[in-house]
């Protein structure tokens, strides 16, 4: 506790760090996953190569995808937000998915009876309806970014990891126990935001609830 | 109108292929109320389906307002036709009003009138809009999700309204009093409707004319009074049930027996509504007991008279209809007296 009370400034920088590297992570993934998400809902047989390719991605320990694209995108920021975004894809991917076929079929069948386009349908019934599951893979993807972040820092990325690496370097347990705290508390923090705004979503839609 | 010329439609599933439907040829009029009615399996929704495109025909022909639907925009043709399925088929995160809106909304209203118009047809489906408007589905009672489906099938005012077992899923009491408010709907908007349903007692209630399905095909094709009087075969007598004198009494129309009024002659003495059943009519004519002349008038949705029954006719008709081979005399003569 004593790191934390005597470099406050520091820890508050390091932290902004790590949530900019998770949520700018993040936010890429949903504009990749959910849209791969939605195609894989139109052309089926998509389903098995794309959840195989990112449940085998997912299956790479951090530290050797980090080096691995460390040979692409060098030392620093970019390479953790790219491994984190590939990551994430399969929790957000296969939530898309879950979400769009949780959508009752007489939902499909009046937005289409009323004359909706497709796109009209996708945006208006379909992807609304789906949210709550799709937040869910978003909520999973995210606990799990906070974690892998802290990796980031040996290779320069910054964010949490640093208190971490440099208390080992230096025998300070107090920096590594701060560093880890935090980043714990983060994700606490992000777990919880994110279900609330789940169960928010969940109330004003009413859907999936009774189910 | 609609057409259905020699319409087909096999499905094919893991191997199996089914005939849902075989070779039916029927027509909607501009403004009437068709019930497709038969056991569960034998092809009334997809044949419905089939009006709005949702089912594309193996083969044969629909035709509506003159054109073949398979030539027409998919898109433009299910925004004329109103659709309302099963449960309502409401989307649960929208309110009540936009649920009401969402055709007027596809087709570009300005958001003042949709508004206008969504209120306009919650008070047409008995459901007050300052209530209801900003409340959302599952905020509502199965029968009230019922009449907001209605409405929202109205709310572009389309020339013909597809209803898929639209009362199902409500209360024997609900389904009761939500058929006769469609009645008086459909007497105040007259659009052409094609209504499924397998309950025989909604069917009688409600239609203008009854198509019985069997297996894909079409059994009996004829007004409620005919189908009673002169069933097409054994199955239809069957489908129709034991009750078929009680269901003649009660769902037969004075409109339907009604001669031409006499010409000449005012409306003097007694007039009953045509949508009267002879079962109510009995009832009625019974309250006029110092009534003079030979018989009644019928009178139309206005309240014009337009029609005219004697008495003798009244009494014979409705031995007729409820007994074509045999059964009880004493029962009409019982209710004309009552
Ligand atoms: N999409 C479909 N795929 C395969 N078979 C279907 C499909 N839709 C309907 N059927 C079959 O077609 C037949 C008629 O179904 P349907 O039109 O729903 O009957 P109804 O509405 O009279 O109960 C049934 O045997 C049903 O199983
Ligand atoms: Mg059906």
């Amino acid at each position: 506790m004593q790191y934390l009370r005597d470099n406050p400034d520091r820890v508050l920088e390091l932290t902004e760090q790590h949530v900019r590297l998770v949520a700018s992570s993040i936010l890429i993934a949903m504009l990749i996953g959910i849209p791969i998400g939605i195609l894989v809902t139109r052309v089926r047989w998509l389903e098995t190569p794309v959840i195989g390719a990112f449940g085998m991605l997912y299956t790479v320990p951090s530290l050797a995808l980090f080096v691995i694209l460390l040979r692409y995108t060098g030392i620093g920021q970019t390479t953790v937000i790219v491994a984190l975004v590939l990551y994430s894809l399969l929790a957000i991917v296969r939530n898309t998915i879950a979400g769009l076929d949780s959508v009752p079929p007489a939902m499909i069948d009046a937005a289409q009876g009323m004359g909706m386009t497709g796109l009209q349908r996708l945006f208006w019934v379909e992807l609304p309806l789906a949210l709550p599951v799709i937040l869910a893979g978003v909520r999973l993807a995210t606990v799990a970014a906070v974690g892998i972040a802290t990796i980031g820092a040996v290779i320069g990325a910054g964010g949490l990891g640093r208190l971490i690496f440099d208390g080992m370097r230096s025998l300070d347990t107090d920096r590594i126990i701060a560093g880890a705290l935090v980043a714990s508390l983060l994700a606490l923090a992000a777990d919880w935001g994110l279900a609330a705004l789940g169960n928010l979503l969940r109330r004003d839609v009413g859907v999936l609830s009774k189910g | 109108m609609i057409r259905l010329e020699h319409v087909s439609k096999v499905f094919t599933s893991r191997g199996q292929v089914v005939k849902a439907v075989d070779d039916v040829s029927l027509e909607v009029g501009a403004g009437e109320l068709v019930v497709l009615i038969g056991p569960s399996g034998s092809g009334k929704t997809t044949t419905m389906r089939m009006i709005n495109r949702l089912e594309v025909p193996t083969s044969g022909r629909i035709i509506v307002d003159g054109r073949d639907v398979q030539e027409m925009d998919v898109v433009a043709l299910r925004r004329r036709i109103g659709y309302v399925i099963q449960q309502g088929g409401l989307f649960p995160h929208f309110t009540v009003a936009d649920n009401v809106a969402v055709v007027p909304r596809l087709l570009g209203w300005p958001r003042a009138k949709r508004r206008q118009r969504a209120y306009e047809l919650l008070e047409l489906v008995g459901l007050p809009p300052d209530q209801f408007a900003d409340r959302y589905p599952r905020q509502l009672s199965g029968g009230q999700q019922q009449r907001v489906g209605v409405a929202r099938a109205l709310a572009a005012d389309p020339p013909i309204v597809l209803m898929d077992e639209p009362f199902g899923a409500v209360d024997p009491i609900t389904r009761k009093q939500l058929q006769r408010e469609l009645r008086r709907i459909q007497s105040e908007v007259r659009k052409t409707i094609v209504f499924v349903t397998h309950d025989i007692g909604e069917a009688f209630l409600l239609a203008d004319r009854i198509v019985l399905m069997s297996e894909g095909r079409v059994v009996q094709d004829a007004t409620p009074a005919d189908l009673l009087r002169r069933p097409a075969d054994a199955f239809v007598t069957e489908f129709i049930g034991e009750d078929r004198g009680l269901r003649a009494l009660q769902y037969t129309r004075l409109e339907e027996l009604a001669g031409p009024a006499p010409a000449g002659q005012s409306p003097n003495g007694v007039v009953l509504p045509g949508a009267l059943s002879v079962l109510e009519a009995a009832r009625e004519v019974g309250k006029f007991e110092n009534a003079t002349g030979d018989g009644f008038w019928v009178s139309d949705d206005a309240g014009r008279p337009v029609g005219y029954l004697t008495y003798l006719q009244f009494v014979a008709l409705l031995g007729e209809t409820i007994a074509p081979e045999d059964t009880s005399g004493k029962e009409p003569a019982h209710a004309v007296s009552a």
